[in-house]
């Protein structure tokens, strides 16, 4: 049976996260977390990582000359396919 | 479709990756300056050598961003960059329009380097196992000490450091939820898994990246 959301303890709400988060309910309005600093201090920085990784941008490019490496396979590749 | 998350953490599209996609200069120095990116594409599809070379610079940093986030070496991210351009080149005469183009070119990436990482022998099929929970990561970790929350913005090098050493199944899910911004379902499907442990693993992936990072604040690095 599942406990009444104003009467978890943190470990009980934190076993819960990952499906609270995870099925898009607005978690900020659980009951738990208007009487929970630690929690809310927890999901405050789960949801500042998400941000931070949605903001990242792509690493620096591939190595100049992996273009000629390409196109190298590409003609060999288109050779073997040749028949003639 | 990548970028629409649940609601906790809502999208911004396109996304910073997208946004870099078209910005990138050719590798052929005698490339002519670029037509519509649709022509190009058209082209390409055709079999014209130049529009292809245009694909890849269009997208090459996407990809590669990719792969070495996923595996974390540049060599074998170029290795698998390669590849990825490879299997393009045999298959964009397929795209139909049905998505976006690099939405398409992406995850054909993603397969790419899952199958290369499947090679590898890297337990994406058993995630459960790795989803038990621990005394290290276990939700009991994050009880105490709120004074060492996350505010503000965290350094871009800082979480590239914290996901980089992260265990490849949490950062997998990690990269392709919050960073390539697909869904559960479309990741269980990739994986392997079960939606259920999709959403279990990534919450576990952020909070080991929250434990790094509030490492590296006590340690007076940047967060």
């Amino acid at each position: 049976m599942t406990r009444d959301p104003q009467f978890m303890t943190c470990q009980e709400f934190q076993e819960q996260m990952a499906e609270l988060i995870g099925s898009g309910e607005d978690v900020n309005n659980h009951p738990h977390l208007r009487m929970c600093a630690t929690c809310r201090a927890l999901l405050a920085d789960l949801q500042t990582i998400a941000d931070a990784a949605r903001e990242l941008l792509p690493v620096e490019p591939p190595a100049e000359d992996l273009w000629q490496r390409i196109e190298l396979a590409i003609q060999k590749e288109d050779s073997s396919l040749d028949p003639g | 479709m990548p970028r629409s998350q649940a609601a906790k953490i809502p999208p911004s599209s396109p996304t910073a990756a997208e946004q870099t996609a078209v910005e990138e200069t050719p590798p052929v120095q005698t490339v002519p300056p670029p037509p519509a990116v649709a022509e190009v594409l058209a082209l390409a599809q055709a079999g014209d050598h130049y529009a292809f070379a245009q694909i890849y610079s269009l997208h090459k940093r996407r990809v590669y961003s990719l792969c070495l986030r996923m595996v974390g070496n540049p060599s074998e991210a170029e290795d698998l960059t390669q590849e990825a351009f490879l299997q393009l080149h045999r298959k964009i005469a397929t795209f139909r329009g049905d998505s976006a183009f690099s939405t398409w070119l992406h995850r054909l990436s993603i397969n790419v380097v899952l199958m290369h990482l499947r090679k590898k022998g890297l337990p994406l099929t058993s995630l459960d196992e790795a989803m038990e929970p621990t005394h290290e990561d276990g939700p009991g970790r994050s009880f105490g000490a709120p004074d060492l929350a996350l505010t503000g913005s965290i350094d871009r090098l800082a979480l590239e450091r914290a996901m980089s050493d992260l265990p490849a199944g949490y950062r997998l899910i990690f990269i392709l939820h919050d960073v390539e911004g697909y869904e559960h379902n479309e990741i269980a499907a990739m994986l392997e898994c079960s939606v259920g442990n999709s959403k279990s693993q990534l919450h576990k992936a952020r909070l080991k990246l929250r434990a790094a990072l509030r490492t590296a604040i006590q340690k007076g690095e940047p967060s």
